[in-house]
């Protein structure tokens, strides 16, 4: 029964090794295609794979020391007596040193990564925000300024708006003003890797990119009440035409009043001549 | 190790607390407002176990919605959600989880370790009588059942409290915001409240006890790692509780009293009218974690303690590395005041000090690992028993290195921002909560059964439970890994809402079937446990030659513990020594003839 048992402790750890091994072809693991879609994405899997290598290594390591003594345990005859030992101090000393350096290496390793994702990005204004992101119970309002112009902190008369629906130009940083209207929520797109949380009373810049474009999900990570797991939206990313394109449509429904039908031509031309009189 | 030979100075003197004449008290004080901490120990076992069958009820709940989501539940969901056809609505949803989450944190893991284990071990292990602050003890038990009422009681209010274990504000504060944020929050508020009342009565009474009521010679170096681990919890707990329980009081506040510590202006909830405020909810989440990074420590450090104890015994061989030990506990402990932020990283907090908080978490995983080859060295060449105890210990062990290792990943700030409220954060805190300290407890329960009640549990049921229970929690909880990589967020009522999430479905249901299992061979170690209570086989003082001072009172100890006053002169892990001869073990009254010379370290 001894032997089972220490069959039994190795067995798990080598299915649950074999799972993690299989689990990319099963579709088990990172969404869609399982690459990141933005280039600090693409930087955070990497950091993510380098820290699977160390902690598997050190997860089959271990295990395997535990099934050995185990099995040593196991199969020792009856009359023999333990190993009396209160320790060792070489031993104490090696597997200080040795993970220190590797945890060491993990802390310093990642802090690049996240400077350049979330400290010498932060100040907002170097890149300028596309748009106001408002989470709210349970959906996702979004604020565009008029076309050629800034976001302002406050709602402007020709903002555009929509709701669930985060357009981006692709291809190159874009940043949005997250707030929330009520309670806390979290803006995440895991495809791109970019989480944040919406705090009530503050306005966070968040910026990243979509290296490619595409229709990425949007969904709310923190607890938000009991609509939080509906609170479903996309970002599309678009190339900067198609982005500006819609934009200057999305102006023009907003505007239409069912009057008098402009064609987009015009009124485009009407847009660009008053945005850009002082 | 101490060197010390003869028997050293005697602190107190031999006898000065022993010739107190125990009269019988009657039978509600012996039994139900008992001051003996056995009686209280036993109390608090029989409740948290009570309370885990509760819990474990409302996880299955949980898991129940996201195998078959808004499909009617057998059971469960016709008696709670009878008035919804037996269906699980998000509200109740939200509710399962949170109450799932409290009843396992604050009503089973913390009071089973500190209030069952703790109360019944530490006067026995230290040589004591009893503790230092009886009534306070009692106080400490009692209060569970004020908290207790108020938990259950707000299942009773709009569907019970909804807004998660961490009661993040603004949801949690505003009783617009939620079904479950009316008085049903306020009640939790309460029940929280209390628990904390339990716990720092406990805490101040295992502090006393430990510093003040060591039989002669039991010095600091050589106490067993349990009551190192109650003892350095029994500090954590001090310091970081009242932070708590301020932050808890302002937040009543905010509910019942019209402040805004946490509450923002402007926000329009459920279209109520704006908020007036100026309040900040940040704070809370820096307030609650403060305390509750330090609360994963108290729900882990005691169940070190057992388990380094029970592992020395059962591989009939010293603890590997005493010291070290010790110095990594207390390390752990250190270090865990400095390292809340690392719950924060995507919350809104400076950036940068979100770099800070990186490197102490990453700090803390290094005394997490020395205790792990030390556990692994004390198995190392020895005589292993491979019984109940024995095999929860190492499971402890085995899942404690899962969970740890998981840390890594959320310790680098890059990745935890896109695992952190999936369910890989799941994931990782069960593999420590339910993996290490669960399997910990379970191998306690079977160690130390028998002092408690004077019988042994059966070890080939007590196998049983362990193979069924070990398998069923690996297939339960390691997915969930994969499932945090995928991208799946925690505390969602419908993942597959989101056509990414839909595939993950046949998983979620294969867990699901896992957990069922699980909870149903729960009902093994109950009917043991409570089998062995009348049926078990009768034991003597020391049934598993062990060296602990517990082990040299009757079974089970009667009240004031010791017919002679124990006299300690040695650590308690003299297991296998060359000088104890035929024996493999030497208790730690036994007089110790002359010091090994190959022991090591000195
Ligand atoms: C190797 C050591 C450990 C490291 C590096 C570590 C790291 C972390 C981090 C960074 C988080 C936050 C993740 C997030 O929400 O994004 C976390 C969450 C958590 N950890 Fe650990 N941890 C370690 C050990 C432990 C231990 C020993 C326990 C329990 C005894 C524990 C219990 C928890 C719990 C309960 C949570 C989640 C709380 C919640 O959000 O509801 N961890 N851990
Ligand atoms: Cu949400
Ligand atoms: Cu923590």
């Amino acid at each position: 029964m001894a032997r089972f048992w220490s069959i039994y402790f190795m067995s798990w750890a080598a299915l649950a090794v074999a799972l993690c091994l299989a689990a990319p072809s099963l579709g088990w693991w990172f969404p869609d295609t399982g690459e990141a879609m933005s280039s600090i994405g693409r930087r955070i899997d990497g950091l993510f794979y380098i820290i699977l290598w160390i902690t598997s290594i050190v997860f089959v390591g271990t295990q395997i020391a535990l099934g050995y003594v185990l099995w040593k345990g196991a199969v020792k005859p009856a009359h023999e007596k333990a190993t009396y030992s209160h320790g060792n101090h070489t031993l104490e000393v090696i597997w200080t040193v040795i993970p220190g350096i590797v945890l060491l290496f993990i802390a310093i390793y990642q802090m690049d990564v996240w400077a350049a994702f979330r400290m010498r990005n932060y100040a907002p204004g170097e890149i300028e925000a596309i748009a106001e992101v408002t989470a709210r119970q349970f959906e996702w309002r979004i604020r565009y300024p008029a076309p050629g112009k800034p976001l302002m902190p406050m709602p402007q008369p020709d903002d555009v708006y929509t709701v669930n629906d985060l357009r981006i130009p692709v291809g190159r940083p874009v940043s949005i003003s997250l707030r929330s209207g009520d309670v806390q929520h979290s803006f995440f797109v895991p495809v791109l890797r970019i989480k944040q949380d919406a705090l009530p009373g503050t306005v966070i810049p968040v910026w990243f990119d979509a290296l490619q474009p595409g229709s990425y999900d949007l969904v709310c990570a923190e607890l938000c009440g009991w609509g939080h797991y509906k609170m479903k939206a996309r970002v599309l990313a678009t190339s900067e035409e198609l982005f500006q394109k819609w934009k200057q449509e999305a102006v023009l429904l907003q505007a239409d009043d069912g009057l008098q039908s402009a064609s987009p031509a015009e009124s485009t031309a009407a847009d660009q001549a008053q945005t850009s009189t002082p | 190790m101490s060197a010390t030979i003869t028997p050293p100075a005697v602190s107190i003197p031999p006898g000065d607390e022993m010739h107190a004449v125990h009269h019988q008290p009657g039978w509600i004080r012996r039994y139900i407002f008992s001051t003996d901490h056995k009686v209280i120990g036993i109390q608090f076992l029989f409740t948290t176990l009570l309370m885990l069958m509760v819990g474990g009820a409302l996880a299955l709940g949980v898991r129940w919605q996201l195998a078959w989501p808004w499909e009617r539940m057998p059971i469960l969901g016709d008696m709670l959600f009878r008035t919804d056809g037996g269906q699980i609505t998000p509200e109740a949803y939200t509710m399962l989880f949170t109450m799932h989450a409290t009843v396992m944190i604050f009503l089973v893991v913390i009071p089973i370790l500190a209030g069952a284990f703790g109360n019944f071990l530490i006067p026995l292990q230290i040589g004591a009588e009893d503790m230092a602050f009886p009534t306070l003890n009692m106080l400490s038990y009692w209060f569970m059942w004020p908290a207790i009422g108020c938990f259950m009681l707000s299942f009773a209010y709009d569907g019970g409290p909804a807004a998660g274990w961490t009661i993040y504000p603004v949801l949690a504060v505003l009783p617009q915001a939620a079904p479950g944020s009316g008085f049903a929050q306020t009640l939790w508020l309460f029940g929280l409240t209390f628990v904390g009342f339990s716990s720092m009565f406990g805490s101040i009474n295992y502090m006393t006890t430990i510093i003040n009521m060591r039989a002669p010679g039991m010095t600091l170096f050589r106490m067993p790692m349990t009551i190192w681990g109650m003892f350095i919890t029994a500090i954590l707990q001090a310091f970081a509780l009242p932070v708590l329980t301020a932050a808890g009081f302002m937040m009543l506040a905010d509910r019942m009293l019209g402040t805004t510590f946490f509450i923002p202006g402007g926000l329009v909830v459920n279209n109520a009218p704006a908020t007036v405020g100026g309040g900040q909810p940040l704070m809370w989440q820096h307030l609650f974690w403060f305390y509750s990074h330090p609360a994963v420590y108290i729900m882990l450090l005691p169940a070190m303690g057992m388990v380094s104890d029970m592992l020395a015994c059962m591989s009939r061989k010293p603890l590997f590395g005493y010291k070290p030990m010790i110095f990594s506990m207390a390390t752990i402990a250190g270090l865990g005041f400095i390292v809340w932020g690392h719950h924060m990283f995507t919350s809104g907090m400076n950036p940068i000090v979100g770099m800070t908080f990186m490197v102490s978490t990453i700090l803390i995983a290094l005394p997490s690992a020395i205790k792990t080859f030390n556990w692994i060295g004390t198995m190392w060449g020895g005589k292993l028993q491979f019984n109940t105890v024995l095999l929860n210990c190492a499971a402890f062990v085995s899942m404690f290195i899962t969970g740890g290792l998981s840390g890594i990943f959320m310790a680098a700030v890059p990745v935890d921002v896109y695992i952190h409220d999936t369910y890989f954060i799941v994931a990782h805190f069960h593999y420590i909560l339910f993996g290490s300290t669960l399997f910990g407890i379970f191998a306690a329960i079977h160690f130390w059964f028998p002092k408690m009640f004077g019988r042994m549990m059966s070890d080939r049921v007590g196998q049983i439970h362990f193979f069924i229970t070990f398998a069923a929690f690996n297939c339960t909880f390691f997915p969930m890994h994969l499932l945090g990589i995928g991208g799946m967020p925690r505390r969602y009522a419908d993942p597959y809402h989101f056509p990414y999430l839909e595939h993950l479905l046949p998983l979620n249901q294969f867990m699901t079937y896992a957990a069922i299992v699980m909870g149903f061979a729960q009902f093994i170690l109950l009917f043991n446990f409570g089998w062995s209570i009348f049926f078990g086989k009768k034991c003597g003082r020391n049934p598993w030659n062990s060296n602990g001072l517990e082990w040299q009172a009757p079974s089970p100890p009667p009240h004031g513990n010791f017919d002679v006053q124990p006299v300690v002169y040695h650590g308690p892990y003299e297991y296998s020594s060359p000088v104890s001869g035929e024996n493999d073990y030497l208790p730690q009254t036994e007089y110790m003839p002359r010091r090994p010379d190959q022991s090591q370290g000195h």
